[in-house]
């Protein structure tokens, strides 16, 4: 029971980065617009975060710090795609190579101690039931923040209006700008909210997870949630269905080592990667859904025209 | 008064051609405007000029006596000024009641909304279902839903570009009623449409543009139509010559009891469809958009297949399993209805389109592309089409809407098929070119080749079809020959819902 207890949290707090990462690059892309800079803003999310920590400000006050150096880095890939209509492959390559060489140079005088980790929460009474407590109510906020967030991006995309101009500038900017709407600045906010999620997907990484600063500590979570995203077909249930899948995976490749499986650990580290991306690859063989929720104008410069 | 609308000395260029040219007119509350020219004039230019969404390099715009600067389609909208695209600016991928819920302010409530469309659009005649996904809305459907979509914001000034291009007849009644009671209630009306007599009936004055300049300003109520013409298009209008059809002895084109269900639940399911097209002759298929046509071209074209091969037979031979490369190998050739997306490839220039059906023709050699040969191919078709553009590296988006029309007709035609399927084959062609291309489909089936039309419009089904067949709820009349037969009871069989219950809201037309 304990084991399956470990496996479990293990699991909901390896998939937590992933959530933030990879719905917010859900919502940009969902408006058309392709930033591979993941990487690079987790990064910087997760050296600010760590940063403010070590200066002693409260743990909220870091996260939020994190969010914003994610938002403030997706800011410079906005000027880039969106304004000066830049590739936005390149835009983003350099966005998460930017990201990490900034982010260790910052980190050079962070020094090498573990710091206190965010605090799991403690509610009386349901915490402390037997097993249902330890597997459900015993997470530091972040996660809660990460489901709540789901939700809430999920109304936001299917209920509200907003998710509707935003789903439908990611199928044609053109007709948008053509019945009014304002497509670059609608597509900023969609890549800033980006910036914001990765950064709090770093934040969570050198300050919850980790809780340590090391140098390209990401170790590519920003690549597999950029994954995630079109392997499950740009809806939000399958990025979280995706998320615990490789949180499990890295969980279990991590118990498989210890318990000394006689598979070279290299090969285990990959499983995680394999195992997801062949599970996403299966259900999204339906290729009428996949046109349904592809943003048909993923990646292609818009400038009104003229 | 003050005029809802003036222009002052409106100029737009685009590379290598001028648009619009020192354009001035003015519209006053209440006025039907129409704007007239021959395709390329700089119609639709000067609309999305209007509308905020193309912006001119010098002139001024008034609505209601003061300045619009920095003019975009949001100020538009909140100006109360309102537009139906020539080519449509719906969304594919969403339902026609989310595509109007964008357009229109208020809350956002879209089961009220959808009971809303549903009523509005059956009083304005054209009646839509709004839960349908816009990607599988036949060309007509999707102007219906353009239209209602304007109509439901109760605007000041509506811009009408080509809104009838694919309408039936009797929506288009319909539509012109709505639009007097706008009128008489202060909208002011834009109206673009190569349809002379619908000029005539609507619209109280008329601009006519010819290459971006304004040529003429005429009173369409007092003029006679043949005048009209003469004013777009400068000249006499060619002559039909419809010599009596020989037809082969064996049909080229057979379908037998084709049956296909829908392709989604709100398709139309097609029941046991038999008919013969012949070389040397045009067969039409008339019928009211959304009766199944899409699906039956889809399975004609090759699009989609069919999993019995005896159900159509091309030259003889059991096609229906056959892709649409390799009935086009048959001698088949088909110009789809959505001349953006499906006939042509948008940013793609003209000598590209041309490849994309001509590359048979010793265009491609050892699977490279002769490009000379190419350009040669193309130049060939804007000459003898007549299509304004910048020559086969201008893009085809780039095109006027009629102009891309030509385009496209003329890239099939020059093909020399042996069975040609057309749908809508003069959509949003002049009154000139429209006449050259039923023309020449005439002249193909009397070299021998099979012809099927696919089209909305009576009238040109009526001036060049040997024999008519209608659509009616995925169910094909018994063919009709055509000088046998009349608008009226072509009318009442497209109306007729077939024989299952009458789930088809085209019936609320009669009514
Ligand atoms: N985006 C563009 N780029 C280059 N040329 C363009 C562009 N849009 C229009 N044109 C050119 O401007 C001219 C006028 O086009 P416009 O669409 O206004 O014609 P129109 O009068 O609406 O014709 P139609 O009756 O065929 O719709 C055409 O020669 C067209 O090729
Ligand atoms: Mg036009």
């Amino acid at each position: 029971m304990d084991l399956f207890i470990a496996i479990f949290t293990g699991t909901i707090i390896a998939a937590t980065p992933l959530i933030f990462a990879s719905l917010g690059e859900l919502v940009v892309e969902k408006s058309g617009v392709l930033n591979l800079g993941l990487e690079g803003m987790m990064l910087m999310g997760a050296a600010f975060a760590f940063w403010a920590v070590i200066s002693g400000l409260p743990m909220p006050v870091a996260i939020a710090a994190g969010a914003l150096a994610g938002a403030a880095t997706s800011l410079l890939f906005g000027v880039l795609a969106l304004t000066f209509l830049t590739n936005q492959y390149a835009a983003g390559l350099a966005l998460a190579i930017f990201g990490s060489g900034v982010s260790a140079f910052l980190g050079r005088g962070f020094g090498s101690t573990p710091i206190d980790a965010l605090k799991r929460i403690h509610i009386p009474l349901l915490s402390d039931i037997p097993v249902v407590g330890p597997l459900f109510f015993r997470f530091d906020p972040m996660v809660y923040l990460a489901i709540a967030i789901f939700g809430l991006i999920t109304w936001f995309l299917y209920r509200t209006k907003g998710g509707l101009i935003l789903r439908t500038i990611g199928e044609s900017p053109e007709t948008s700008h053509a019945i009014g709407y304002p497509v670059t600045r609608i597509r900023y906010m969609a890549v800033l909210f980006g910036g914001l999620m990765a950064g709090l997907a770093g934040a969570y990484l050198s300050v919850a997870y980790t809780p340590l600063w090391v140098e390209n500590m990401t170790a590519g979570k920003g690549w597999i949630s950029l994954a995630l995203v079109v392997f499950a077909t740009w809806r939000p249930l399958r990025v979280l269905i995706g998320a615990w899948l490789f949180g499990g995976m890295t969980i279990l490749q991590l118990q498989g080592q210890a318990l000394g499986i006689a598979v070279p650990s290299e090969l285990l580290s990959a499983l995680p990667y394999l195992a997801t991306i062949i599970v996403l690859v299966i259900i999204s063989q339906n290729r009428q859904m996949l046109a349904l929720h592809f943003p048909a104008s993923l990646a292609k410069p818009f400038r009104a025209a003229s | 008064m003050i005029p809802r609308l003036e222009l002052h000395n409106i100029t737009k260029s685009y590379p290598g051609i001028v648009a619009n040219e020192d354009i001035s007119l003015s519209i006053q509350r209440g006025e039907v405007h129409a704007v007239l020219g021959e395709n390329g004039a700089g119609k639709s230019t000067l609309m999305k000029i209007i509308y905020g969404a193309a912006q001119a390099d010098s002139g001024e715009i008034y609505c209601d006596g003061k300045r619009i600067e920095a003019h975009n389609p949001a100020i538009s909208r909140s100006l109360g000024i309102e537009m139906v695209y020539q080519h449509f600016a719906l969304f594919e991928s969403v339902s026609v009641v989310e595509n109007i819920a964008l357009a229109i302010k208020g809350v956002f409530d879209l089961d009220r909304l959808a009971a809303e469309i549903k009523t509005l659009s059956a009083r304005y005649g054209m009646p839509i279902d709004p839960h349908r996904r816009v990607h599988d809305l036949s060309v007509g459907e999707r102007q219906r839903v353009e239209i209602v979509r304007c109509l439901l914001q109760s605007p000041k000034l509506l811009i009408l570009d080509e809104p009838t291009s694919v309408l039936t007849p009797q929506a288009v009644v319909k539509l012109f009623e709505t639009l007097r009671q706008l009128a008489s209630e202060g909208c002011s009306i834009v109206y673009i449409s190569h349809k002379l007599d619908e000029v005539q009936e609507l619209c109280d004055t008329a601009t006519v543009l010819r290459n971006g300049r304004v040529t003429g300003v005429a009173r369409p109520k007092e003029t006679t139509s043949l005048e009209l013409a003469r004013m777009m298009v400068g000249s006499q209008l060619p002559e039909m010559h419809v010599s009596p059809s020989v037809p082969s002895e064996k049909p080229v084109l057979e379908v037998r009891g084709l049956s296909a269900p829908a392709r989604d639940e709100y398709g139309t399911e097609l029941t046991n469809i038999s008919f013969d097209v012949h070389g040397g002759e045009i067969v039409g298929l008339a019928g009211v958009s959304g009766n199944g046509q899409a699906e039956l071209i889809a399975l004609l074209s090759g699009e989609r297949t069919h999993s019995r091969s005896e159900t159509i037979l091309i030259g003889g031979r059991p096609s229906g399993h056959l892709g649409a490369g390799e009935r086009r190998k048959l001698g088949m050739a088909f110009v789809p209805e959505e001349r953006l997306g499906r006939g042509a490839v948008p940013p793609h220039c003209l000598w590209e389109n041309a490849l994309l059906t001509a590359h048979r023709t010793g265009l491609v050699r050892k699977g490279l592309v002769e490009r000379g040969q190419a350009r040669d191919f193309a130049r060939r078709i804007i000459d003898r089409f007549k299509v304004k553009a910048n020559g086969p590296q201008s893009s085809a988006q780039s095109l006027s809407g009629g102009n891309l029309q030509k385009f496209i007709v003329g890239r099939e035609l020059t093909l020399e098929p042996k069975l040609l399927l057309v749908s809508q084959p003069t959509w949003g062609v002049d009154v000139g070119a429209a006449a050259f291309i039923r023309q020449t489909l005439v002249d193909l089936s009397r070299a021998g080749a099979a012809v099927l039309v696919v089209s909305e419009e009576l009238d040109e089904l009526f001036e060049i079809c040997d024999r008519l067949l209608v659509i009616s709820n995925g169910r094909v009349s018994p063919p009709l020959i055509r000088k046998q037969t009349n608008r009226e009871e072509i009318g009442l069989l497209m109306t007729r819902v077939g024989h299952g219950e009458a789930r088809r809201s085209e019936v609320a037309l009669e009514n």
